[in-house]
C-alpha cells in the first residue's frame, strides 16, 4: 500500500478550507498550520496565469526528514506516511531544516508537528479531513499501488506535477495540471 | 513573471517568511566544536610523535580550552532544542545516516577525553591551584587516577586522532547535508570547517606558546592551512557558479549579496587573508604581534559559522 494524495489546481478556488479542517481535526495551535494555500500569478499583464493549490507535507518516498532525524522520531509509518513520534522528537530543528517544502514547524510544546494525512481517521477508513471538506471535490486520496483506485486513475488520465522535484525527494502529493 | 504568495495567512514562527530554525547557539557550537576538535587534534598528534616537551603549549597549557569550549558549546546545543526533557532520546539509539546522531555519540566520547586530558596535566600545569587545593594529597583515589591516566595518556591519544577529524568534519556536513538548503548542500563544506577548525586549534596554540618555536611551527601550520582554507573557499565558490539556479541564488547571498561584506570582508580578508601576511611577514624574520594574527583567525572563523548558519536558512527550493 502507498498513500497518496491528487490535487486538482484546475478545481481548487482556494477557499481555505482544507486548511481550516485540518487545524480543527488535528487541534493545531492558533497561528500554525499543517497545510495551506498557494497562490501562483505567472506571466505578464494582460496575459497572466493563476494557479490555486493547497500544499503540505509531501510524504516523500526519499524522505529528508526521515534521514536526518538523530532520534528516529521521524520515521515511515503504514502507506508511506511520515510520522513524527512526539515524545521521541528533541526538537532539533533538523527535520525542518532539511524539508524542501517547508512542511515541519516546531510545536509551541517544543515537539516538532506537520501534516499526518490523517492517520487516525484513515485507520477508521474515513478520509482525511481536508479532503473529506472540500467543497469543489478537488482534493482524492488513494492507494497508488491499487491500479484501479480513483488516485491512480487520475495520475494515469490527466497531466500532473509535483512540487520540487529536483530536490530528488520523490514526494507523494500530486498536482493534476 | 513569477510571483507566488500564501492565501491562507500561512505565518507559521520561524519558518514564514524566512527559515529561523537554528540560531546563534548553533554558530557557537559549530565553531566550539570545531576549535576543540582543532586543539585536541595538535595536542594528540604532537603527544603521540613524542613532542610533548618540545611543544607544551599544544600538548599541555592548552588544554584548558578544549573541555570549557565542549561544554559551553554542548550548552549552546541543548539550549536551541525545543523538546528539552526529552534530550536523552539521542542516545537510545545511533542512527548511520544522520549526521546529528553521528555528532551527539561522537561527543559523548570526545568531551569526557578532553576533561581526562586536562586531568592528566592538571598537576603540571597547575602547580599553585594544586599547592592550594591539595586535591591530590588530600584524595587517594584521584592520584591513583592521575597516575592511570598519566601512564595511559597514549591511548587518549590515539583515540582523539580519528575521533576530533571526525567532530571536526561533522560540524560542516551537519549543514552540508541538507539538500534542501542550497547554500550548504555541498561537499566541501565537511573539509572546509574541518580545515578552519584546525586553523582556529592552531591560532589558539599560538596565543597559548611561551617560545618562539614553538610559535613558529604552529604559525607556518595556521598559514598552510589557511592557504587550503582559502583554496577550499574557492572550490565552494565554483561549485555555486557551475551549480543549478538554486545554488546560482545561494551564492548571490555571498556575492553581491547582503552577506557579502561579511563573507568576503570579515571571514576572506580580515579572518584568512590578513592573517596569512602577518604570519608570513613574521616567518621571513621581523617583528609582527603575532596575538593580533591568531586573534584575526579566531574571530574570522567564529564570524564563518554564522555567516554559513544564518545565509544559509534564507536559501530554498520553493517561494
Amino acid at each position: 500500500m502507498r498513500y497518496a494524495m491528487v490535487i486538482d489546481t484546475l478545481k481548487c478556488v482556494g477557499c481555505s478550507d482544507c486548511v481550516v479542517a485540518c487545524q480543527t481535526e488535528n487541534d493545531v495551535p492558533i497561528g500554525y498550520c499543517r497545510d495551506w494555500i498557494a497562490e501562483t500569478v505567472k506571466g505578464v499583464y494582460p496575459n497572466l496565469e493563476l494557479e490555486l493549490k493547497s500544499e503540505r507535507c509531501n510524504h516523500c518516498d526519499n524522505a529528508p526528514c526521515v534521514r536526518c532525524c538523530p532520534t528516529g522520531a521521524s520515521h515511515v509509518g503504514v502507506g508511506g506516511i511520515v510520522l513524527v513520534t512526539a515524545d521521541e522528537c528533541i526538537g532539533c530543528g533538523a527535520c525542518i531544516e532539511s524539508c524542501p517544502y517547508d512542511a515541519r514547524y516546531q510545536h509551541p510544546d517544543g515537539y516538532v508537528d506537520k501534516c499526518t494525512f490523517c492517520h487516525h481517521r484513515l485507520e477508521k477508513g474515513q478520509l482525511p479531513a481536508c479532503v473529506s471538506v472540500c467543497p469543489t471535490k478537488c482534493m482524492y486520496f488513494g492507494d497508488l499501488d491499487n491500479p484501479n483506485s480513483e488516485v491512480s486513475q487520475l495520475l494515469k488520465n490527466r497531466k500532473h506535477k509535483t512540487l520540487a522535484p529536483e530536490a530528488g525527494t520523490n514526494p507523494h502529493v500530486f498536482y493534476l495540471i | 513573471m513569477q510571483e507566488e504568495l500564501f492565501t491562507s495567512g500561512r505565518d507559521i514562527p520561524n519558518i514564514d517568511p524566512s527559515l529561523q530554525i537554528w540560531h546563534w547557539p548553533i554558530a557557537l557550537y559549530l565553531f566550539l566544536g570545531g576549535l576543540a576538535a582543532g586543539i585536541l587534534f595538535f595536542a594528540a598528534l604532537f603527544y603521540v610523535l613524542g613532542k610533548g616537551k618540545e611543544y607544551p603549549a599544544a600538548v599541555k597549557f592548552t588544554s584548558i580550552i578544549p573541555p570549557i569550549a565542549l561544554s559551553i558549546g554542548l550548552l549552546a546545543l541543548v539550549y536551541d532544542l525545543t523538546h528539552k526533557l526529552y534530550t536523552w532520546r539521542l542516545y537510545t539509539t545511533f542512527r548511520i545516516e544522520s549526521p546529528m546522531s553521528w555528532g551527539a555519540w561522537v561527543l559523548l566520547i570526545v568531551t569526557p577525553l578532553s576533561f581526562l586530558w586536562l586531568f592528566s596535566y592538571y598537576a603540571e600545569n597547575y602547580p599553585k591551584t594544586e599547592e592550594k587545593l591539595g586535591l591530590l594529597k588530600k584524595f587517594k583515589f584521584l592520584r591513583t587516577f592521575e597516575q592511570f591516566l598519566k601512564t595511559n595518556r597514549i591511548y587518549i591519544a590515539y583515540a582523539l586522532i580519528p575521533l576530533t577529524l571526525v567532530l571536526g568534519v561533522y560540524t560542516g556536513i551537519l549543514l552540508s547535508a541538507f539538500n534542501a538548503r542550497p547554500l550548504w548542500n555541498n561537499a566541501i563544506l565537511g573539509p572546509l570547517f574541518l580545515t578552519s577548525g584546525l586553523s582556529t586549534g592552531a591560532a589558539a596554540i599560538i596565543l597559548m606558546a611561551k617560545t618562539t618555536k614553538e610559535r613558529h611551527l604552529f604559525g607556518k601550520i595556521d598559514l598552510g592551512l589557511i592557504i587550503i582554507e582559502l583554496a577550499l573557499i574557492v572550490h565552494m565558490i565554483m561549485g555555486y557558479f557551475a551549480g543549478s539556479q538554486v545554488q546560482l541564488e545561494a551564492m548571490e547571498l555571498l556575492v553581491g549579496g547582503e552577506f557579502t561584506l561579511m563573507f568576503f570582508g570579515f571571514v576572506v580578508l580580515l579572518g584568512l587573508i590578513v592573517p596569512a601576511i602577518l604570519e608570513l611577514i613574521e616567518l621571513i624574520g621581523y617583528k609582527v604581534p603575532v596575538i593580533v594574527a591568531a586573534l584575526l583567525v579566531i574571530l574570522g572563523g567564529l564570524i564563518f559559522r554564522f555567516v554559513m548558519v544564518e545565509a544559509g536558512q534564507l536559501t530554498r527550493f520553493l517561494y
